[in-house]
């Protein structure tokens, strides 16, 4: 009984009894149908990583006091940048670079949009949206070619445990890539003193201000490093992922980040966690439309991920507390 | 330099404009160390920004700064920080969801390579507020502590900084009376331990009981310098406000007619079962002004909230000229001549970002004239802005202003002309004067005292003792949500009120006003 009043105390009862029955659930369906349950597991992962960027990129700006709903914009940036240098020198290296330089750039101008010339930050963000559509659009054109996408990375003995191995250890480097910067961003955010002055001037710039914090800076950084996490994602999606570029194949994912940031409650761990649950009602729906099971037109398939983050953001996330300054241009004195 | 060498700090001809203001003329000030300096001056008179200045929170314009004879410049707050500067701004800087800890340490961290050692700061904490006598819990968040705890959490964040001149802007103004003379035993210890302490403020006995050197301001400059066993409030008055002000105030005795304003057995329980108010009944009389004399936190603020129709309560009445009010119905209580100065001026009293003249309109926009069909009526509105801006002295550039851009005593003022104009049976000041500088307090008070000779009853709710025995005819003290006495104010003494409010019932003189 103290175990359970200690965890409730510390808000993980919840988290630990939702992982245990998921964690139940797998293992039933695993002994059921081993190809299927890998399948829509790996998917989970696949689908939950451009999202899960898209909401880091989304903490780090927040946590500084800047609302971005650009990210949509910044990923669309990058996934054509990226898939346009992979096109011309296919270097995928490179290629990946140049899609976080993307987003870094368009972070900048949101930055500058916001914190410089103190705009209001829903049009900024609007402004990356339209530029990311727009420009991206005007200028593909269909046809091109590339040498190919990034492969997984066998990460040797651990891709030989049964389940685990195909799902986690069997995955492309960008994959990776996100689930450790959700632990880097996690540590950087409450235990250094980056982390701790970026969270100051979210909460209450004049006072981080007054201690000698300089706000501006702080926030310049936050946004910049958070687009080049959302080019990251981008490329995810042109060089990881699909292998090319489409109009718009960002799909909504940079608004549906800023729900799984929300409902992550700005902290990393959180976010990952809201990311797995929607790339799982992804996966699922997809499997479902694939094993015809259910005889319902598909369109009421392809709603679930929707209503789910519907129904999570107004039922379950409680009382979300944005960070105070969240959205509001300092001014010094 | 020689001259300052005892000097820790010392400023020469600071000057500072802003735009359409000369904020600082030529302000020469010194402090010695160890030293309790009071910076007095009414709202506006350049304490706040002569601090700045030092602080390197602003530039000035001209002059010059010395700290322990040597000149310096101070460019940011930075730069005073390293050279031993700390200050408590009025509103604290401190992150509400961070604890102690983290406050204490931002921009000053504790750690290697960027990574935070909270151990570490945890443990300097605690030998920091140690050695000065300050307690605290380095783990607490700061939302979750009162007032009085931040303050010293602030103080605190100055002397992790190695602080050797502290700066303390308005201390007092959002503290209770007990608070403030915690506040001030800290103070004397820190002066004990060789600390220099500024410190500003506009409450004459604060600055007779704490300071060595008193230095006043007003409109900019230095008027005077003096010590409080030199002086006394009189002096000190005359010479913030530059002419002779009445501190007592001026009336006759009340001549109290019909009751206007009945309260029956109000009972307030609040959710977690306790009674905020118990079984308070009173009556105010056209023409008489009772005070309620209280601690604050004992009901006062309930008291207010529930006779003015912002909160329900469990059981009672309350009558206006005989009849039975509504519950949460302010707008009928208003109509049937409800006059209310709420506690919280910025929050309940006003619109901030609103023009004077929809803040003026606040509780008539629906009547004639200044409704016509479905729109409101600007030119009647704007007439009778300006009509009441100039009755009641509100000093504004215009009436189409934010009302934030207001000082604390003109927006009270604007509360008082908006509150003021309609038919008023009973009038309810819960905290009228609090943070207002002298002359807004006398005009104020000098208000008040109209309006009762007018026939208004008035329900004063104060927690400044003096105010409550100069204006009331009657004092009723609530302890713990009960009303544990009800004097004549003539017989009255602070001795007996005081007995009362610390809750002894010896001096119990019948339950019922």
């Amino acid at each position: 009984m103290n175990l359970i009043s200690y965890l409730r105390s510390k808000k993980l009862l919840l988290p630990i009894i939702l992982g245990l029955v998921g964690l139940a659930a797998v293992i039933v369906f695993y002994i059921l149908s081993p190809q299927v349950t890998v399948a829509v597991l790996g998917s989970t992962i696949r689908q939950s990583t451009p999202i899960l960027l898209g909401a880091l990129c989304g903490i780090m700006c927040e946590r500084s006091g800047i609302v971005n709903i650009g990210i949509e914009g910044q990923m669309l940036m990058a996934a054509f940048i990226s898939f346009m240098v992979n096109v011309w020198t296919s270097n995928l290296f490179v290629s990946v670079l140049a899609g976080m330089a993307a987003g870094a750039a368009m972070g900048l101008l949101h930055a500058f949009m916001s914190v410089t010339l103190k705009l209001d930050q829903i049009i900024g963000g609007t402004v990356l949206n339209i530029l990311g559509l727009g420009l991206t659009g005007f200028f593909y054109t269909a046809g091109l070619t590339t040498a190919g996408k990034i492969q997984p990375l066998n990460l040797g003995f651990l891709a030989e445990i049964p389940l685990i191995g195909p799902v986690l250890f069997t995955n492309p480097p960008i994959t990776y890539a996100a689930i450790i910067l959700v632990f880097v961003l996690q540590f950087v955010l409450f235990r250094t003193t980056w982390g701790l002055r970026t969270r100051a001037v979210g909460e209450h710039p004049r006072a981080a201000d007054t201690l000698g914090v300089n706000v501006f800076m702080t926030r310049y950084v936050n946004v910049i490093l958070g687009g080049a996490i959302a080019g990251l994602a981008g490329a995810f999606l042109t060089l990881e992922a699909v292998g090319s570029f489409e109009r718009a194949m960002t799909n909504g994912r940079g608004f549906v980040a800023l729900a799984v940031m929300i409902f992550g409650k700005w902290n990393p761990i959180g976010a990952w966690g809201a990311a797995l649950l929607f790339g799982f009602a992804n996966a699922i729906q997809t499997q479902i439309q694939f094993a015809g099971v259910l005889d319902i037109p598909h369109q009421f398939i392809g709603m679930l991920p929707y209503l789910l983050t519907i129904i999570v953001l107004a039922g379950f996330v409680g009382r979300a507390r944005p960070p105070a300054a969240d959205g509001v241009p300092y001014e010094k004195e | 330099m020689a001259i300052n060498n005892h000097h820790v700090l010392e400023t020469r001809n600071i000057t500072k404009h802003f735009p359409g203001v000369l904020a600082n003329d030529q302000v020469n000030m010194h402090l010695n160390e160890g030293e309790i300096l009071a910076i007095l001056g009414e709202n506006g008179a350049g304490k706040t920004t002569l601090l700045n200045i030092i602080y390197g929170l602003y530039n000035q314009d001209e002059g010059e700064i010395f700290i322990n004879g040597q000149k310096t410049s101070i460019d940011n707050p930075n730069d005073a920080i390293r050279k031993g500067i700390g200050m408590v701004h009025q509103h604290f800087m401190l992150v509400q969801v961070f604890t102690v800890a983290e406050n204490m340490i931002l921009g000053a961290e504790v750690g290697q390579a960027g990574v935070l050692d909270m151990q570490e700061a945890r443990q300097r904490i605690k030998d920091i507020s140690e050695a000065y006598g300050l307690k605290v819990d380095p783990d607490a968040v700061i939302e979750e502590l009162p007032v009085g705890v931040q303050q010293r959490v602030e103080i605190l964040k100055a002397l992790f900084r190695e602080a050797r001149i502290l700066i303390l802007d308005e201390p007092t103004a959002v503290l209770t009376p007990q608070e403030i003379e915690e506040l001030f035993d800290v103070m004397r210890e820190l002066k004990s331990k060789g600390v220099s302490i500024i410190f500003i403020t506009h409450k004459l006995n604060e600055v007779m009981e704490i300071a060595d050197r008193i230095m006043v301001m007003r409109r900019g400059r230095v008027v005077g310098e003096t010590n409080p066993t030199e002086s006394n409030q009189n002096d000190l008055a005359n010479m913030m406000v530059g002419r002779e002000v009445i501190l007592r105030v001026d009336k006759q005795a009340a001549q109290p007619k019909e009751p206007v304003f009945e309260v029956k057995h109000l009972t307030i329980q609040e959710e977690n079962k306790l009674h905020s108010v118990r079984d308070v009944s009173f009556t105010v009389r056209a023409g008489e002004i009772l005070g309620i004399a209280g601690v604050q936190g004992n009901g006062q603020t309930e008291l207010a909230e529930a006779v003015t129709g912002l909160r329900s309560y469990n059981a009672g009445d309350v009558f206006i000229r005989g009849q039975k009010m509504p519950q949460e119905k302010p707008r009928a209580l208003v109509e049937n001549g409800l006059a209310h100065i709420p506690e919280d001026r910025q929050k309940h009293g006003l619109v901030l970002p609103s023009p004077l003249t929809d803040n003026l309109i606040l509780c008539s926009y629906y009547k004639h004239p200044f409704v016509k069909g479905l729109t409101l009526n600007d030119e009647a509105i704007e007439d009778f802005s300006e009509e009441r801006i100039e009755k009641f002295d509100v000093r504004t550039p215009s009436p189409f202003i934010p009302a934030s851009n207001l000082s604390g005593g003109n927006q009270q003022k604007l509360i008082v002309a908006r509150e003021l104009s309609r038919d008023v049976a009973i009038l309810i000041a819960n905290q009228p004067t609090r943070g207002l500088d002298v002359g807004s307090i006398e005009y104020i008070h000098k208000t008040l005292v109209e309006m009762r000779d007018n026939g208004v009853g008035i329900l004063l709710i104060s927690a400044e003792l003096d105010e409550i025995m100069s204006l009331s005819d009657r004092i009723a003290v609530m302890y713990e949500g009960e009303i544990v006495g009800t004097l004549d104010a003539e017989d009255a003494t602070r001795e007996e009120l005081g007995l009362l409010m610390a809750g002894s019932k010896k001096e119990r003189a019948g339950k019922t006003a």
